[in-house]
């Protein structure tokens, strides 16, 4: 399980999003426009690439796309 | 769990109604442009129905059956039960249901009640009116719906857009050859929170002071008598019960996902449904969506999609469905059932 490819399934989920802009410190709330949509897309590309189901407390305490990475390794193990 | 099978039921008619007015997403005050698209992309709500002031779900719903019996020419004497699935009734009592059973002109021998549930009430509501017509009841009205759209607040941009109204009558009878349907209800009292007008009855009662809204959020304002939704929570438990509530259904009526034609699940948001299909692997084509014009109508949502994306297989056709209503409660609920070919329509209150 590699960090690029969460970080490639968000960028591609997110339209509005450049390719090439995230990196495993950037904090996903500071994406431009980040809203509680967001957070539905992110919970449900997760479940489907992962078969991970972020709780809404897990989400609230990550910050970068390493936490949430971090996360998914550990439900995963 | 509340599995059981009910035999010897048959669907005579679906009608739904929705009110002639349309609201567009686009539209949306609170809305900027690039949160409009994303919240199409994500809920797949592009317009959606509201009623006006004075008309109340039970309007839809009547004017939804009025029709059906008058197109079925159902003799009104063999109703002889009424059940009224609604979050949005015309009073705080009497029934709803009683109301309507005079205003349908159907007989005092009517037994009429009210079910207070709202996304899985569908399916809770052909249970309870198909154990009662095998107790010895020729005929019953199934009246689902809600007039969601008075429960929210206009400066709530988590809530105010996802709701539309909608009413709907589905008429069913005995038939000793109709085929058995398969249900699999259940319910968590411990997400009552997640979806909630917390202020307005007994435990909290509605004063005046709570009307003042209070801001959660940016475009989040709301009072305590508004309709309260964790979007994060419900989507959590749509993940993570909806796609099990199905295929233990499936399992208990001896069904392969394969066999159903349609499954037909509570309209909520887009991403839900297509979550669900994803871990079910099942084919687009076999999840009709209605979301996209009317928004989440609540209980109507499963009634409404067959009226209006199965309108035309289900007048011709015998068709194997599964539906799967899920929400407030919580409470969810999965039936596998087979119905047509029967008349279905959707009608416009003007």
């Amino acid at each position: 399980m590699e960090i690029n490819d969460l970080i490639k399934y968000i960028e591609s989920e997110f339209d509005e999003l450049p390719k090439g802009t995230l990196q495993p410190e950037t904090s996903f709330r500071e994406i431009e426009g980040w809203s509680s949509m967001h957070a539905l897309l992110l919970i449900a590309l997760v479940d489907n690439h992962y078969d991970v189901l972020l709780t809404g407390e897990e989400l609230k305490n990550a910050v970068t796309i390493r936490d949430l990475f971090l996360i998914i390794v550990n439900r995963k193990s | 769990m509340a599995k059981f099978s009910i035999d010897g039921i048959k669907f005579d008619a679906i009608y739904s109604c929705v009110p002639h007015r349309k609201v567009k997403s686009s539209d949306y005050y609170h809305f900027s442009e690039a949160e409009s698209l994303l919240f199409e992309k994500t809920t797949g709500i592009k317009e959606r129905r509201v009623a006006s002031e004075e008309i109340t779900c039970s309007d839809l719903c009547y004017r939804a059956a009025e029709n059906l019996l008058k197109d079925t020419r159902v003799d009104r004497g063999e109703i002889e039960v009424l059940i009224f699935v609604s979050q949005s009734p015309d009073h705080f009592l009497p029934s709803t249901a009683i109301i309507l059973q005079e205003r349908l002109k159907l007989p005092q021998n009517c037994m009429a009640f009210d079910i207070n549930l709202g996304c899985s009430g569908y399916v809770y509501g052909l249970s309870v009116i198909s154990s009662l017509l095998k107790n010895g009841l020729k005929k019953g009205l199934l009246l689902v719906g809600d007039k969601s759209t008075i429960s929210t607040s206009f400066n709530d941009k988590s809530t105010h857009p996802l709701f539309g109204d909608a009413g709907t009558a589905t008429l069913l009878s005995c038939d000793e050859q109709a085929d058995s349907m398969f249900f699999n209800l259940q319910s968590d009292g411990s997400g009552k929170d997640a979806i909630i007008i917390e202020y307005g009855h007994s435990r909290f009662p509605y004063n005046k002071y709570i009307d003042e809204e209070i801001e959660y959020d940016p475009g989040i304002k709301r009072s305590r008598n508004h309709l309260a939704l964790d979007g994060v929570k419900v989507f959590n438990f749509a993940l993570k019960e909806v796609a099990k509530s199905i295929n233990q259904c499936l399992e208990y009526a001896q069904i392969s996902k394969e066999k159903v034609d349609f499954f037909v699940l509570h309209q909520a948001n887009k991403l839900i449904n297509d979550s669900v299909r994803k871990k079910m692997k099942v084919t687009e084509d076999k999840f009709p969506m209605s979301i996209s014009k009317f928004g989440n109508t609540s209980s109507a949502s499963i009634p409404l999609t067959i009226s209006v994306s199965l309108q035309e297989q289900i007048k011709k056709q015998h068709l194997t469905l599964l539906l799967s209503g899920f929400g407030v409660g919580l409470s969810w609920a999965s039936v596998s059932l087979k119905i047509g070919p029967i008349p279905v329509k959707l009608i416009e209150y003007d």
